[in-house]
C-alpha cells in the first residue's frame, strides 16, 4: 500500500483538485483523477529528497489553520488602517529575531507560509548557526510580544502536528 | 431597484477600485527606485489583473473569466520566482 | 450588462454586493500602501493584504454569485484560492531575501571602496 500510494493525503488533493477544473461528478472524470492521484505521487518521489509529509495530528493542523485565518483577517485590517491613516515616519519596521525550536524542514515551511500570508510580518531567513529566525515587523510596539505569539501559537501546534512521534528531550540530545 | 442594477452599480465600484489599484501599481513601477520595487510592483500587478478578471466574470455573469483568472495567477507566480531568483544570482550591470 | 443577475433574490445579491464593494477597498488600499510608504521593507507588506483579503473577498462573492445564479454548487474559485494562498508566501520570500542579499552587496561593495580610496 505504502509502496503505491506513498502519500494517500496528496493522492485525494490530486483527485478533488481533477474533479473541481471539471466541475463534474462523472465516472470517466473520477477514473482520470484516481490514475493522476497515483500516477503524479510517484513520478514525483524523486523529486523530494525528504520524501513526504507525514502529518500525524490532522485535527491540530485544522486548527491551527482556522486559527491563523482569523490572525489574517486581523492583522488585515490593522495593515489597511495603519496604511490609510499613519504618517509613513511613525511606523516602526524593524527586523527580529526569534529562536526556533522547530527542526522538521516540512514544518518549517508550513510555519514560513503562515507567517508570510499573515500581513504584517514577513520571513527574511533562518541565521543558520544558531537556528535563529529573521522576522521583518511592519509596526513593531513590543518585541517580547511577537516572539511569545510566534512561539506559542504557531511553533508548539506545529510540533505537535509533525514532530509529536519522538520524544522532545532526546531530539535536543542528538 | 432590482437586483441587476445594485450587481451591476456593485461591480462597477469593484472595477473601478481595480482599475484604480493597477494604476498604482504602474506607477510604482515607473519610479521604483530599486530592481526589488519594481519586481515587487509586477508581482501586485499580476494578482490585481487576475481580481480583474474575476470581476469581470461576475460583471458578465459568465464564467469563461474563471479559466483565465486560474491561468493568470500561474504564470504570475513563476515569472515572479524567476525575476526575484535573477536579481539574487544574476549579474546586472548597474 | 447585468440581464440574467434580475432573477437573482436579495438574500444573495446583498452579501455579494457587500464582498465586492469590501474588496475593491482592500485592493486599492494594498496599492496605496506599496506606493505611499517610504522604503522597500514597509512597501513589502502593502501588498500582502491585496492577496489575502482583497483576493479573498472577490473569490468569495463568485462563489456565492454563480452558485445561487445557477443553481448548482459552483465552487471551482476554491483552486484559485489555495493556489494563491500556497504561492502568495513564497513569492514575498523569494523578494525579501533578494532585497536583504542586494543590500548587503551593495553595502559591502561601498565599504570596499571607501578603503580602496584610503589606501
Amino acid at each position: 500500500m505504502r509502496r503505491w500510494m506513498p502519500s494517500p493525503a496528496l493522492s485525494a488533493g490530486l483527485l478533488l483538485m481533477w474533479l473541481l477544473l471539471n466541475q463534474s461528478l462523472e465516472p470517466a472524470h473520477w477514473l482520470m483523477g484516481v490514475f493522476l492521484g497515483i500516477v503524479a505521487p510517484l513520478l514525483a518521489r524523486p523529486l523530494q529528497p525528504q520524501g513526504y509529509a507525514r502529518i500525524r495530528k490532522p485535527l491540530a493542523l485544522f486548527r491551527l489553520l482556522g486559527l491563523s485565518l482569523i490572525e489574517i483577517v486581523r492583522s488585515c485590517l490593522n495593515v489597511g488602517q495603519i496604511i490609510l491613516f499613519r504618517r509613513s515616519e511613525g511606523v516602526n519596521s524593524q527586523f527580529i529575531r526569534v529562536p526556533l525550536d522547530l527542526r522538521d524542514p516540512h514544518g518549517l515551511a508550513l510555519l514560513s507560509c503562515l507567517i508570510n500570508t499573515t500581513p504584517g510580518t514577513v520571513w527574511a531567513e533562518i541565521i543558520p548557526d544558531r537556528h535563529e529566525l529573521l522576522l521583518h515587523i511592519f509596526d513593531l510596539q513590543e518585541e517580547q510580544w511577537w516572539i511569545d505569539t510566534i512561539k506559542n501559537n504557531y511553533e508548539r501546534p506545529i510540533i505537535e502536528v509533525f514532530e509529536s512521534g519522538v520524544p522532545a528531550g532526546r531530539k535536543e540530545g542528538a | 431597484m432590482t437586483t441587476g442594477t445594485l450587481l451591476a452599480a456593485a461591480a462597477g465600484f469593484a472595477l473601478a477600485c481595480v482599475i484604480l489599484a493597477m494604476i498604482l501599481c504602474a506607477l510604482r513601477l515607473m519610479i521604483g527606485p530599486t530592481a526589488q520595487d519594481r519586481v515587487l510592483a509586477l508581482d501586485t500587478l499580476w494578482m490585481c489583473s487576475m481580481l480583474l478578471s474575476l470581476v469581470l466574470g461576475i460583471g458578465h455573469g459568465s464564467q469563461i473569466y474563471f479559466e483565465a483568472a486560474l491561468l493568470i495567477a500561474l504564470i504570475g507566480f513563476v515569472s515572479t520566482v524567476a525575476l526575484a531568483k535573477f536579481l539574487m544570482r544574476g549579474e546586472v550591470i548597474e | 450588462m447585468m440581464n440574467v443577475a434580475d432573477t437573482l433574490p436579495w438574500w444573495a445579491a446583498l452579501p455579494v454586493a457587500f464582498l465586492l464593494i469590501l474588496g475593491g477597498v482592500i485592493t486599492v488600499t494594498g496599492a496605496a500602501g506599496l506606493l505611499r510608504l517610504k522604503n522597500f521593507y514597509q512597501r513589502i507588506h502593502g501588498p500582502a493584504i491585496t492577496v489575502t483579503l482583497g483576493a479573498g473577498c472577490f473569490l468569495i462573492a463568485s462563489m456565492i454569485y454563480f452558485t445561487v445564479l445557477q443553481s448548482r454548487l459552483v465552487i471551482h474559485e476554491l483552486l484559485i484560492s489555495v493556489f494563491v494562498l500556497m504561492t502568495a508566501p513564497v513569492v514575498a520570500m523569494m523578494i525579501m531575501r533578494a532585497a536583504i542579499y542586494r543590500d548587503r552587496r551593495s553595502r559591502d561593495l561601498t565599504k570596499l571602496a571607501g578603503e580602496r580610496e584610503e589606501v
